[in-house]
């Protein structure tokens, strides 16, 4: 056993440091977007970040060196994934999708062709996908899916309507889970597309969310036409090779690192602000609360470091990505409370308002962090996952 | 014993829920959410109409004489539809301060005009330490020339921006212990020199900071007696705390209703979401949550209602119900999953004012150490 990182690695942190330093535009800094909070101004600054990021190789440094990536050991890409979550650069979810859930299956399934096309241009920074998965009768349920695609001569044929698309009237291309053959059990009879979000026929509809954002969408698919070397993998395959992207999802190994930042934010405030003749910080109320988040975001932490760990040695994670999504959800939405604890009546303030504090983040992760026991399966499905199949616990 | 409501008292929460749900519909809450103002003049007015601010004023001020206990049942359907607005402010928060401290004359001029709508009042209390107690009250008035000149910041204040007179809790004088030399103005919002500023907030509910800047205000306008106001205040406090309690157990109720139906309705993996026993035991925390947080606000009420000391009963009502109302809302999240995630949905209205409903007058930490006083720790 050994939990320290080799002097390599620890250089390699300081060297992603510096760069993060130069590299995150002020602006962005300015604007603050937090989760589910993009612009288009933002958007528009963090494609460019990720372009940046995406010539160091840095967007997907652990794929192939013949993709484009660095084929970077899972030690090094934890660190880079831990700097990039604490300095707060603009990389967010977007990115995750785009490297963890879609190009993943590509590399596994795709052909020659579709890697080249899509993983080099992922990995450089190029490309956002947005994840066309979730219908209005269709959640957690995934399998249940509705949207039809047909053949038709030398194309496919898509009609149905795909919700809560995060990011897709910004995304270049969708990753598109339909149904190929509506006449066999419901998970044999679905195959995944590629379909440039430009194509005719694609109407995007904002939804608007609970920060007052737009961040998802509605698709509409009306008689939308794409080449037949937009099918990924085999032709009703597709929900075998989707539960193999979900597990990559599940493993977000930076929340720990985001969360740090936020509890030291919080400390620096208790620290700073006077009451009873002293701090906050004297308050023991006060002080155990924030140790209690300060000790479960580290049994986070060395959940997310076994998952890197398993990776290392070859071992595909399943339940325990699970165990960590759920863990870290609960989690920020214990720390949202916390933090609203600690500010007080503050903790009300909506950015603008004279007399916010801390930007009012800690209210804005108060909503936001709503979606994370929910967005890419819930925290219910999760505990199914670790229950049933990281226990063997039977099913009926 | 009997822990149930009176005939007139269902008659009351029958009404009141039909009235709200007929004139409020949550458009018009998210409407009102979103304006500056925060209320509808027009609602108002039904609302006066129908005696609502009027409810526990006495017949000889214009009111119907009910109950702080009528009131109660009023504020938890309130608290049920959520009618956005500064009835808590003017009829809690204002009417009953006057009633409880004010002079003949005081309460003849201001009462029968909260009874008919034709008023707007607030409690002007917290500063910028955010706090409760005595010492926080930084705010001066100095007497000079047969008025009083009233300086300081408040924050916090609930519908300020509407409100016609603000109870301004001021230090007149400078007493061995923090409770002594404090004194409430009736202060016209109007007078020169008072500055407010609506503040954005997670509950989109209407709080301000109001700036006094050498308010002149007459001598006739102090509520009860020089330097020993801070007893008002702190029964004002113990009336709002459960008045609140009362809105959040009517918000609770309804996150729980709205989602249980949700989860009878929802299907996925062909049966309704509502036979996975994941989401039955959240509905049953849901409604244990809700239940307990009742009963121990009604306690509270009666007691209020009653005139019995009621510190610790309070005390307990507002630590569990405020709490038990985020958890209630935040399952009620979880339930609904992604489409209670949009600012269409209702769910997020209930999981923003629980937080409000928490903070405001005290929240958990602050309620338990006043138990823990009681307790003789
Ligand atoms: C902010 C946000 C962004 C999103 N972005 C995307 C996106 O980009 N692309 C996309 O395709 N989707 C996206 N989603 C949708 C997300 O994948 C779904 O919300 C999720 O799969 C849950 O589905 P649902 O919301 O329909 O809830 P439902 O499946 O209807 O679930 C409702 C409740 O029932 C529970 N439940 C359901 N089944 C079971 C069971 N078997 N056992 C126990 N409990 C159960 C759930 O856990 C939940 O509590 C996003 C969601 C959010 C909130």
């Amino acid at each position: 056993m050994d939990f320290k990182f080799a002097d390599e690695e620890e250089a390699f942190r300081e060297e992603v440091r510096q760069w993060l330093k130069k590299e995150i535009p002020q602006r962005w800094i300015e604007l603050d977007p937090g989760i589910w909070e993009e612009t288009e101004e933002s958007w528009a600054l963090s494609r460019q970040f990720q372009r940046k990021l995406g010539q160091k190789g840095w967007i997907a440094p652990a794929y192939p060196k013949e993709y484009g990536g660095l084929e970077m050991s899972h030690t090094k890409r934890l660190i880079l994934a831990e700097e990039l979550a604490y300095s707060g650069a603009p990389i967010g979810i977007e990115v995750e999708i785009t490297v963890n859930w879609v190009t993943p299956t590509i590399m596994l399934y795709g052909t020659e062709k579709q890697k080249k096309d899509y993983v080099t241009r992922v990995a450089k920074g190029d490309l956002i996908f947005c994840l066309g998965y979730s219908e209005p009768d269709a959640g957690s349920d995934l399998a249940a899916l509705q949207t039809r695609v047909v053949e038709d001569a030398d194309e496919y044929v898509i009609n149905g309507q795909k919700t809560w698309c995060s990011y897709g009237h910004y995304a270049d291309y969708c990753w598109l889970a339909a149904r190929t053959d509506p006449d066999v059990p419901k998970h044999k009879g679905i195959s995944m597309f590629v379909v440039d979000m430009k194509t005719p026929g694609i109407t995007v509809r904002p939804l608007i969310n609970i920060l007052n954002r737009h961040s998802f969408n509605e698709v509409f698919f009306d008689d939308v036409r794409i080449p037949k070397d937009n099918l990924v993998g085999e032709k009703n395959m597709g929900w075998y090779q989707l539960a193999m992207a979900l597990d990559f999802e599940r493993s977000s190994i930076g929340t720990a690192a985001i969360n740090q930042r936020i509890i030291e934010e919080l400390v620096q405030y208790a620290k700073e602000t006077k009451c009873n003749g002293g701090t906050l910080a004297d308050d023991p109320l006060i002080r155990n609360e924030l140790a209690g988040v300060a000790v479960e975001n580290e049994v986070l932490r060395m959940m997310c470091y076994r998952i890197a760990w398993m990776y290392s040695k070859g071992l595909h994670p399943s339940y325990e990505s699970s165990m960590s999504m759920l863990f870290g959800s609960e989690l920020i939405r214990r720390l949202g409370n916390v933090g609203m604890r600690i500010l007080g009546p503050y903790g009300q303030l909506d950015v603008g308002s004279k007399w916010a504090v801390l930007n009012a983040r800690i209210m804005r992760m108060y909503l936001s962090s709503i979606s994370m026991g929910v967005g890419g399966g819930s925290n219910e499905i999760q505990r199914n996952i670790i229950a049933m199949r990281g226990l063997g616990l039977p099913r009926q | 014993m009997d822990l149930g409501l009176s005939e007139e008292q269902e008659m009351l929460r029958t009404s009141a829920r039909d009235f709200l749900q007929k004139e409020c519909p949550k458009q018009l809450v998210k409407q009102l959410d979103e304006s500056d103002e925060g209320y509808s003049p027009e609602l108002w007015r039904k609302m006066a109409e129908l005696g609502w601010m009027g409810l526990v004023l006495p017949e000889e001020y214009g009111g119907s004489g009910g109950s702080f206990l009528d009131l109660v049942v009023l504020l938890e359907e309130m608290g049920y539809n959520i009618l956005p607005g500064p009835f808590f402010s003017t009829v809690v928060l204002g009417g009953l301060s006057i009633l409880a401290a004010g002079n003949e004359e005081q309460k003849k001029e201001f009462l029968p005009k909260v009874a008919n709508g034709e008023i707007i009042l607030t409690l002007a209390l917290t500063e910028p330490s955010a706090k409760y107690d005595a010492a926080s009250v930084k705010t001066k008035a100095v007497a000079r020339n047969g008025e009083y000149v009233i300086n300081g910041t408040k924050l916090f204040i609930l519908d300020a921006n509407v409100a016609d007179y603000l109870l301004c809790v001021a230090r007149t004088k400078e007493g061995v212990k923090p409770e002594d030399g404090i004194t409430i103005f009736l202060v016209d919002a109007k007078s020169p020199g008072v500055k407010c500023t609506l503040l954005k907030t997670l509950a989109r509910d209407k709080q301000c900071e109001i700036i006094f800047d050498n308010v002149n205000v007459p001598k006739d306008n102090v509520l009860g007696e020089v330097d020993r106001g801070w007893p008002v205040v702190e029964s004002i406090l113990q009336k709002a705390a459960v008045a609140k309690c009362a809105e959040m157990v009517g918000g609770a109720q309804a996150s729980l209703e709205m989602a249980v139906s949700y989860a009878k309705e929802r299907v996925q993996f062909n049966r309704p979401i509502g036979s996975f026993q994941a989401i039955q035991h959240y509905c049953a925390n849901m409604v244990t949550d809700v239940d307990g947080s009742r009963f121990v606000t009604y306690r509270a009420a009666w007691k209020v209602s009653e005139g019995i000391p009621a510190t610790m009963d309070v005390a307990v009502a507002k630590a569990w119900t405020s709490e038990a109302y985020g958890r209630v809302t935040l399952l009620g999240h979880q339930i609904f999953g992604a489409i209670g995630f949009t600012m269409d949905h209702d769910m997020h209205l209930y999981y923003r004012r629980a937080k409000a409903g928490e903070i405001m007058f005290g929240d958990g930490d602050f309620q338990r150490a006043v138990v823990a006083q009681e307790l003789g720790l």
